[in-house]
């Protein structure tokens, strides 16, 4: 398996391992400064590179109202 | 990524800080940073008491969260708002409660807060009483509703101040809003301190106002707090949200620019530019509720409870 897992709320991408998780998330149209990355649970800078096989959790960081 | 402090694995990088931090030392310091913020401006003391306004949000729970860790005497209240769509007021007291539990098993103290339902007290959920009111969004009948109760919650008992979780993205937005529409009243009253200008309009600090939101929603994962990820559903088009986005997109182009923004307009602050108007002080009062009011005759709060039907 060459590819990682991206979820987001109710949406889910398989992307390519070896890019960071920060293009992971340009490439599935999120912007980076608005979500943090989870993997097994535990917070991780966006310069990470995905394995193969990753599970990220994208986490919304904005609120408004 | 690596820690800029201790070379472990960075759990988040700050461009505009040209920092990057492990969990270890992010956990030190935002409240680091929080501390400076509520002494650099007097925001209240040790030995006072201080409100904290809980939305069940990471914000407001971080912010609970830190003031509790560094001692000092707080008290939460959660406005229960009556929105039901896929139980989101309900949802978000019960995380307030979880929180305040776990807090109290934590320190072994009591962690305390009061709930005060919309519906319950005044008859009417805010999303029901916005239906009445046609021209007004949701967003805008919350808005002065929580205040309004806010006020009386701290009038009713012995607060220094009241607490809010107004990160510098809340901030920038509204600056943002205010600038392009040129609201020179609003841009006179943003600051991280609103002074109390009347026996029953209380003082209102914001202690998270230099961390961005992504550091509080980071503080808040790190820290196992369990809150609120989904936004209100009031407020999924709000103009804030625009705003953040076009601001988030200069931070791209020019990491430290919404930082630069906010700080900015708080020198400009402090240097007087908008001294003279913004101490002036509020002298009428409402004839029915006692809080302070621009206008002769009742506040905007109960006249939208008269004009209800």
């Amino acid at each position: 398996m060459s590819t990682a897992k991206i979820t987001y709320r109710k949406d889910e991408w398989e992307v390519n391992s070896g890019m960071t998780i920060r293009d992971a998330i340009v490439k599935v149209g999120l912007d980076p400064y608005a979500v943090l990355a989870l993997r097994e649970k535990k917070l991780v800078n966006d310069q990470t590179i995905l394995e193969p096989g990753d599970e990220i959790r994208l986490v919304n960081v904005i609120s408004g109202g | 990524m690596k820690c800029t402090k201790c070379g472990a694995t960075a759990a988040i990088g700050m461009p505009q800080h040209r920092l990057n931090l492990c969990a270890e030392h992010f956990l030190e310091w935002v409240p680091a940073m929080v501390a400076r913020t509520i002494e650099k401006y007097a925001m209240f003391s040790p030995d006072d008491r201080v409100l904290v306004a809980v939305s069940g949000g990471k914000d407001s729970l971080a912010l609970w969260d830190i003031l509790i860790r560094q001692g000092y005497r707080t008290e939460g209240v959660y406005i229960h708002l009556g929105i039901d769509h896929e139980g989101y007021s309900d949802i978000s007291e019960e995380k307030v409660r979880a929180f305040a539990n776990a807090a109290s098993a934590a320190s072994q103290g009591d962690v305390s807060f009061r709930v005060v339902n919309v519906g319950e007290t005044y008859g009417k959920a805010v999303p029901d009483l916005a239906r009445t009111r046609r021209g007004r969004r949701v967003c805008s009948v919350c808005g002065l509703v929580k205040r309004h109760i806010m006020n009386r919650v701290a009038s009713e008992g012995d607060y220094a101040a009241i607490a809010t979780g107004h990160n510098l993205d809340d901030e920038a937005a509204t600056l943002l809003g205010n600038t392009l529409h040129w609201q020179a009243n609003y841009l006179l009253r943003q600051a991280p301190v609103l002074p109390e200008t009347h026996p029953r309009l209380a003082r209102k600090v914001k202690p998270l106002c230099h961390l961005y939101e992504r550091e509080m929603a980071a503080y808040a994962l790190l820290r196992g707090i369990d809150y609120v990820e989904e936004e209100c559903p009031f407020s999924v088009k709000a103009k804030s949200i625009f705003y953040k986005d076009l601001l988030n997109q200069l931070e791209h182009r020019s990491p430290g620019a919404k930082l630069q923004f906010y700080t900015g307009f708080l020198q400009a602050h402090e240097g007087g530019l908008f001294r003279e108007e913004a101490s002036a002080p509020i002298e009428k009062t409402c004839p029915r509720c006692g809080q302070p009011t621009m206008a002769e005759g009742l506040c905007a709060f109960c006249r939208l409870w008269e004009s209800t039907p």
